[in-house]
């Protein structure tokens, strides 16, 4: 019981406060070309039992960001500063021993893709029992009548034969079923789920995304939903956080989020997506160019060369974080959207015929294209 | 289709691509993966026709079908009235200058040694084309039309660009040789979804510009609603359900289509993930359907006649078709329906009962 007695001194589980919190996070890559600022101050704190949807495009550090608060991330370029604390202990700087008694029992994540997340030359029984020996303790015999439960409560039909079966044997629905499995076995607090379901068909996406927060509400388990899919968090999150190279620049309860948002990015995000309820061949609204190069992000707002409101002050002033009306509402914008502020700063732009102003609001793929065309050259609008 | 028929078929006279009954089956060491099984579409001038279907389903093998790449097991392709499997190869060669494809990762689908000017220009050159400059002239004016400088991009290689980029040099290249026809197989999938806006905007102003007919495929039901002007919902091989966006999307009538409507995350707090009418289970191995109609075992209305008799395309509306013993509207199909003749569409799409 050597390993168990440890791990509880180190956890020390405190009843009191947010189970996470995370203060001026950074996350750097040391690279042949200069330092990629991956994650670049990001603070954000999770209760107990919530939901937090961490949504933005590629290359938004959305990923890095939970990968790196988990302690994944140990090649020997990864530079990783400021401070997590998951139930008052301190993981940025925690040793690997540490942080291995924390995988599993305190922390776990469901990678996107069930398929190179599973061993596949390891029958799935020991795959899920591998953690409920290693952490628990448990006897060969009770850590497999667990692993059966387990795959019962994630909807496996025919559990006691898909312990003796091998990933490829499975579908990629009953993959991630798997994956959820093994990382719900030691009963953690937190859970990361980064993708779950992007690798799956829309119908089994439905299947996935209910089992996660059934299986989040009956364990009372705090739950990060990393995606791209603003559709994926709608319904499912209590707060949202929205990320842009490498940021959060708005965060929000989730209903906020949506009828009252405040970022241009968040804005320009929820109106370029399709929508099954508007007529076919609506226009979409889009936002010219593609995010900033993170060896050398911007020095003002990171989205200000692709923003429809942009003035001279944000390409040289960086926005901070600030609140909103509504309580836990923060973004970063010193012309917001739904204020004097920013219509009239939308309309000086269009006034100017600038590209990015005019595809945003005319959806013109041409003026986009160009768009891009002048953030790659990185020359000021 | 989770059946077969073809009462969906028009007999007008600006149909440019007609596809019979086609069947794509390939042969592995595991037996014979029913890709593609009896499935039939057309496309009139100027529409664009979206395919959409879970991964599995068959629309890409149906869209590489159409291409002959590889060419179908059988049922016919008929493309500006010339039946594609008579044609030789060079015939064919000529045939797919009219005839583009797009493939979903830009990226790959670029020879990352070659400038992008050579990419864009090599249709031109391989069908000699104009003179030298009469190409370059061409090449600048298509990257133009797609939303990049031609002067900052045309010496440039692809890994210079961003994927949305590559897509608009895919989307160029495809463009060069004043296609009829433009088959676009997951064109956006691999984009994130401020890009995807970008270049769904940029097709359908292509479109305009040009004076194309696209063939849509696509997973994303919404993104199929969006660019689409008639929508086919494909399941294991088979079609389920045509018609245009906006009657599938009210009111889909096939199952599974409805199934498929009620899975999608809708971007609206509002509006709570759907508890019921999803669907249970995966998608059957092609190598071994199931008997009757496909979607069976896994449909709610399923019957007894769903495994033992295959359902056939009729309409039930105004253009809208499906195939489904048991539909969600339109009524339950007739017995002993009157046996369709392959390759033979009905004139009046609407003597179905």
């Amino acid at each position: 019981m050597a390993r168990s007695t440890n791990r509880r001194v180190i956890a020390a589980p405190t009843s009191e406060g947010p189970l996470l919190v995370v203060d001026d996070f950074r996350t750097h890559f040391a690279t042949d070309a200069g330092l990629v600022r991956a994650v670049d101050g990001v603070s954000l704190t999770l209760e107990r039992g919530k939901t937090l949807g961490i949504v933005g495009e590629s290359g938004s550090g959305k990923t890095v960001l939970s990968r790196s608060v988990m302690g994944l991330l140990t090649a020997r370029n990864v530079v990783r500063s400021g401070s997590v604390r998951l139930n008052g202990q301190e993981l940025v700087g925690a040793s690997p021993s540490q942080l291995r008694a924390l995988w599993g029992t305190d922390m776990a994540m469901v990678f996107q893709d069930p398929m190179t997340s599973l061993n596949p030359v390891m029958k799935i029984g020991r795959q899920i029992t591998e953690g409920l020996r290693y952490h628990l303790e448990l006897p060969k015999d009770e850590a497999l009548a667990q692993a059966l439960q387990l795959l019962e409560s994630v909807g496996i039909p025919d559990p006691r034969r898909r312990l003796e079966q091998y990933p490829h044997e499975l579908s990629g629905g009953m993959r991630q079923r798997v994956t959820i499995a093994i990382a719900l076995a030691c009963g953690p607090h937190l859970l990361f789920a980064d993708e779950p379901t992007t690798a799956l068909d829309v119908t089994v996406q439905a299947q996935i995304l209910d089992l996660l927060q059934q299986q989040q509400r009956e364990r009372y388990m705090a739950m990060v939903l990393v995606t791209h899919d603003l559709g994926v968090v709608a319904g499912r999150t209590d707060e949202i956080a929205v990320m842009y190279a490498g940021q959060i620049v708005e965060k929000a309860p989730t209903r906020t989020l949506f009828t009252d948002v405040r970022m241009p990015y968040t804005e320009a995000l929820l109106k370029s997506i399709p929508k099954l309820e508007e007529p076919s061949h609506t226009r979409l609204q889009i936002i010219g160019g593609r995010p900033p190069d993170l060896l050398r992000p911007p020095s003002g707002c990171r989205f200000a060369p692709r923003c429809p409101y942009a003035q001279a002050k944000c390409h040289t002033e960086p926005p901070p974080l600030v609140e909103a009306e509504t309580p836990g509402h923060e973004f970063r914008c010193w012309f917001p959207v739904g204020t004097s502020a920013g219509q009239e700063a939308l309309e000086r732009n269009l006034a100017q015929h600038l590209p990015a102003a005019e595809a945003a609001v005319t959806g013109d793929s041409h003026a986009a294209g160009l768009v891009e065309a002048v953030s790659d050259t990185g020359g000021d609008l | 289709m989770a059946g077969t028929g073809t009462a969906h078929l028009r007999a007008t006279d600006d149909v440019v691509l007609r596809v019979e009954d086609l069947t794509v089956e390939f042969h592995t060491a595991a037996g014979t993966v029913h890709a593609v099984s009896g499935i039939s579409l057309d496309v009139r001038a100027g529409e664009t026709l979206g395919l959409v279907g879970e991964s599995g389903c068959g629309k890409s093998t149906t869209g590489r079908a159409i291409m002959q790449l590889p060419p179908p097991t059988s049922g016919r392709v008929v493309f500006e009235g010339a039946d594609l499997a008579s044609l030789s190869g060079q015939q064919l060669r000529e045939v797919r200058t009219r005839l583009q494809f797009i493939f979903q990762d830009p990226i790959s689908s670029l020879n990352p040694r070659r400038k992008v000017k050579d990419i864009v220009a090599e249709p031109l050159r391989i069908w000699k084309r104009g003179t030298e400059a009469e190409r370059k002239e061409r090449v600048s004016e298509v990257l133009d039309a797609v939303g990049l400088d031609p002067q900052a991009a045309a010496d440039k290689r692809p890994h210079q660009f961003s994927g949305g980029q590559c897509q608009r040099i895919s989307i160029a290249r495809s463009l060069v040789l004043d296609p009829t026809l433009v088959i676009c197989d997951e064109p956006v999938s691999a984009l994130d979804v401020s890009v995807q806006a970008q270049i769904l905007n940029l097709l359908e102003d292509m479109k305009a510009r040009y004076g194309l007919t696209l063939v849509f495929i696509a997973h994303d039901l919404a993104v199929v609603k969006n660019i689409s002007d008639r929508v086919a919902v494909m399941y294991l091989g088979k079609i389920c359900e045509v018609g245009s966006p906006d009657d599938i999307y009210a009111t889909p009538a096939h199952p599974y289509t409805q199934a498929l409507l009620r899975s999608i995350p809708v971007p609206d707090p509002e509006v709570a993930p759907a508890r019921t009418g999803l669907l249970i289970g995966d998608l059957p191995s092609p190598l071994d359907p199931p008997s009757g109609c496909r979607f069976r075992t896994r449909c709610p209305n399923a019957q007894e006649r769903c495994a033992l008799e295959e359902p056939r395309v009729r309409a039930i509306g105004d253009g809208h078709f499906v195939a489904c013993h048991f539909p969600v509207h339109g009524g339950t199909e007739p017995a002993g329906d009157a046996p369709v003749s392959v390759g033979a569409p009905r004139r009046n799409a609407t003597d179905e009962p």
